[in-house]
């Protein structure tokens, strides 16, 4: 890759989580922060992203932000008090500012209606011109880096005369890490002329808290030098990141300071005798310093240092380690299998190497989990477009947005959500009158929250609306041939309805939601992904979807079962229970179908082996073990198999890559003998062929 | 030198040869990826009867396709004689299992002659050209459709 496009790319990667900042930060004062950080961050994303964009000549990019920037900078100096409505105008500034750096980024700059109608009311808002008086400015920008902690003004002419620097220092922990030492510093700087020196103690803790290798002191230092601010800065070259240094030019002759002699280790003894007293003093002070309010601050804007890293590289990585877990178990039963001797080292040895494996296959899956919140702050997006286009007030909270998930997962979520969000708004709430009327508050209220429950990510998205109308719903299923018109549905069962395929049609089509995307889509995905959805809807009150979603797609929890010789895994998660397999409890129901008794349910019982074919269908199941399982729609069945063997955790491996999806074969894994075996699909094995089965439990799963 | 290597490369091209029934077939050596002992497979229920099942190649699930078999020929109980030739067919891998490889060809492209006519439709499918060599012939087996043709339609 020639290196502009490098350049490129990172700018554009920066550019992406600038713009989270930026929607991260308007939105904490949407919801009334009025903090200056929070107003300088928002400020300083746009300004990067208008500087970045300088340097590659996005003009468009560059006009955009600088007028976005300009209203900002009202905001950030105070002149300006953003009401609710120029909340909303900065929001959606903020989402035509991601359109233009997608567009810029694919080379495909259009300044349409929108950005020139955000532009105008920009204008409006800032009092008209503003941009235009700037004009020159930003038309002769240039590349602007990122505003760093060391604010330099520029360098002073040169004076004959002695010049004064104060120096503020305060090492951080990592110089002394790096075996750097403040003395040697200060010996340096006395080379360059008279050093005074003061150090700070007022941080040191009790003793009881003091920890010997972090860094409590700062110094105050007065130099006078006939050396400029670059020959004393240098001599902080090394240090520089490692500590907070403030070098600032006083004066050039001030009234000379008697040169002290310093001793660093005298002071520090004096400091350790001291200390008790010096924070109990500090303690007693009512009022913080002003340090120590800002350190919290501070704090809370250090960034956890990341690296970029290829997914492939991540892929392979999780591959490897995936054939690492097989080999390792392979070579366990090997082992125990082959040696005579039952030696205790060596199990001990395999039993370590286990645990060993299994700590690296968790952190390799780690490397995959992502925080749900950039697809959260995606959905803010969403309702805001969903709630302008049907003219509805409404509010996104978002909970749990820290909880991580794999990254795969997190993506193939986004198309799913977005259609659950744009019904709640679209369907879910009413319009401001009829909420005032039915005695809400007229903005309505989407909740989309993620937490982990159970070794799973439970995600709602729940809506304080009319809830699901339930008639109607019925009525619609009945006029689609979905049930039969004299069918009588239990709640739940109506409100199953909606993720009937054909269910949505031409009568709900809105240009926002019923898109010819039903929600049975959003049920295949979610079940592609491993996951569940349920409903749960109060009229007058709204409705929650709960999404179940495994942490990962790369394991499984199953359980090992045989069928005639051959070994299949079922999925743990659609396990209810293994039932005790009685023939008195099977009743035949003719041409080889059977249905179980479990405490005095009737479920379909299924040979696992006739319906993938590996036997003939039997006439009579009098041999096996009985497993009672859920499907994801909630219908129960008992699926027959020979024997159980084993359960485990097992390493998911697609059989589409080199060959093709198979109906009621989830996916493929390798056991601990290093043969394949088959996941079982336990939707698709009850499902298409059992519709008579589910019809006598759900009378309206008769869709096909 | 140089022109005459260059003029070869561009004429000639290696195939790996390998008996599968009574026959003897051979396979461009640029899709060959690995050739590897028969292990037992596992079966994939509602396969085409040519599909022995899948191996784990390393991590990866492999299906094995029976050629024999999938040319029509009748099917061999596979032992630790058989051969597994690891073959690339676009972004995927199969393995086809063979009697055993006997050979590396280099072949020139003007002496592969096109199917003759008298071949069965399921043979043509496979089957781009014949060899003649040393009063033996050898067919030049396609990978494109060997493997099930439900698979492109799932990769599209």
């Amino acid at each position: 890759m020639d290196p502009m496009a490098e350049i490129r790319l990172t700018f554009f990667q920066e550019c992406e989580e600038q713009l989270t900042a930026l929607e991260n930060g308007l939105l904490s004062m949407q919801e009334g922060d009025s903090d200056s950080e929070t107003v300088n961050a928002v400020f300083r994303a746009v300004h990067s992203i208008k500087g970045g964009a300088g340097a590659f000549k996005l003009n468009a990019l560059v006009s955009f932000a600088h007028i976005f920037e300009t209203a900002l900078d009202r905001v950030r100096s105070g002149d300006l008090v953003p009401d609710a409505d120029a909340m909303k105008l900065f929001l959606r500034a903020a989402d035509a500012l991601a359109d233009l750096v997608a567009a810029s980024r694919d080379g495909a700059v259009e300044v349409t209606a929108p950005y020139l109608a955000i532009e105008e009311e920009f204008n409006a808002l800032i009092g008209g011109g503003g941009a235009a008086a700037e004009e020159d400015e930003f038309a002769s920008l240039d590349f602007q880096p990122i505003i760093t902690g060391f604010d330099e003004p520029p360098p002073p002419p040169p004076v004959a005369a002695q010049n004064l620097f104060t120096i503020r220092f305060r090492p951080l922990r990592e110089l002394f890490a790096k075996a750097n030492e403040p003395l040697a510093l200060f010996r340096e700087l006395a080379r360059l002329g008279t050093l005074t020196t003061t150090c700070d103690i007022k941080n040191l803790p009790f003793l009881d808290t003091f920890d010997p290798e972090d860094s409590y002191l700062s110094w105050e230092l007065r130099l006078e030098t006939e050396s400029q601010r670059a020959a004393v800065k240098e001599v902080f070259d090394f240090v520089e990141g490692d500590c907070d240094l403030v070098i600032e030019l006083a004066q050039s002759a001030a009234a000379p300071t008697p040169p002290e002699e310093m001793d660093i280790t005298a002071i520090l003894r004096k400091v350790r005798e001291e200390a008790p007293t010096i924070a109990a003093a500090a303690i007693a002070a009512a009022t913080p310093t002003p340090e120590a309010d800002a350190a919290p601050k501070a704090a809370k804007a250090a960034v956890q240092p990341t690296i970029r890293v290829d997914l492939d590289r991540v892929d392979r990585l999780i591959n490897l380690v995936g054939e690492l877990v097989i080999n390792q178990a392979m070579l366990t039963q090997r082992v125990l299998h082959s040696s005579h001797v039952r030696d205790r080292e060596v199990t001990a040895s395999l039993e370590e190497l286990e645990r060993l494996t299994r700590e690296i296959q968790e952190s390799v899956m780690a490397i995959r989990a992502q925080p749900v919140r950039p697809l959260f702050q995606r959905m803010s997006r969403i309702v805001r477009e969903v709630a302008d286009a049907t003219s509805k007030d409404v509010r996104l909270r978002t909970e749990g947005e820290a909880t991580e998930v794999d990254k795969t997962v997190v993506e193939l979520l986004a198309d799913p959500l977005t259609h659950m969000i744009r019904n709640a708004v679209d369907h879910g709430l009413e319009g401001p009158e009829q909420r005032v009327a039915a005695g809400k508050p007229p903005e309505g209220t989407v909740r989309l929250a993620a937490a982990h429950r159970s070794g799973r990510v439970i995600i709602e998205v729940s809506d304080d609306g009319q809830g699901i109308n339930r008639p109607k719903v019925l009525q619609k299923a009945i006029a689609n041939g979905l049930v039969p018109p004299d069918t009588q549905l239990s709640d739940s069962e109506i409100d199953n309805l909606l993720f009937l395929p054909g269910f949505s049609t031409a009568s709900t089509v809105s240009n926002i939601s019923g898109r010819g995307v039903g929600m049975d889509v959003v049920k295949r995905s979610i079940q592609a992904l491993g996951g569940r959805i349920s409903i749960s809807s109060a009229p007058g009150q709204g409705s929650t979807f709960t999404l179940s979603l495994p942490l990962t797609l790369a394991v499984l929890d199953g359980i090992v079962v045989t069928v005639d010789e051959q070994v299949f895994v079922i999925p743990l998660t659609a396990i209810v229970e293994t039932v005790k397999h009685e023939p008195s409890r099977i009743h035949h129901l003719g041409d080889h179908s059977f249905v179980l008794r479990v405490r005095d349910v009737l479920v379909p019982l299924i040979d696992v082996g006739a319906e993938l074919g590996v036997r003939a269908p039997a006439s009579d199941l009098r041999s096996g073990v009985a497993i009672l399982i859920e499907t994801a729609n909630g219908t129960r069945s008992a699926l027959l198999v020979d024997n159980i063997q084993d359960q485990r955790q097992v390493v998911i491996k697609s059989l589409e890559t080199n060959y093709m999806r198979v109906d009621g074969i989830a996916a493929a894994t390798i056991l601990g003998d290093g043969r394949v075996a088959m996941i079982l699909d336990v939707d698709a094995l009850v499902g298409p062929r059992h519709h008579d089965w589910a019809a006598a439990e759900t009378p309206f799963a008769k869709a096909s | 030198m140089i022109e005459k290597s260059l003029k070869q490369q561009t004429r000639e091209a290696e195939f790996v040869a390998f008996r599968a029934g009574s026959l003897e077939f051979c396979i461009n050596i640029m899709s060959v990826r690995e050739i590897r002992g028969w292990t037992p497979a596992t079966a994939i229920p509602r396969a085409p009867s040519y599909i022995r099942g899948v191996i784990n190649l390393r991590g990866v699930v492999l299906p094995i396709v029976d050629l024999g078999v999938r040319l029509g020929l009748p099917g061999t109980e596979p032992t630790a004689r058989h051969v597994i030739i690891v073959a690339q067919v676009g972004d995927r891998a199969a393995g086809l299992l063979v009697d055993s490889v006997s050979d590396i060809l280099s072949v020139e492209d003007t002496s592969i002659q096109p199917t003759p006519d008298v071949a069965s439709q399921l043979a043509r499918m496979f089957v781009r050209g014949v060899i003649a060599m040393d009063g033996r012939m050898i067919s030049v087996i396609t990978m494109d459709n060997v493997l099930p043709a439900g698979m492109d339609l799932e990769a599209a």
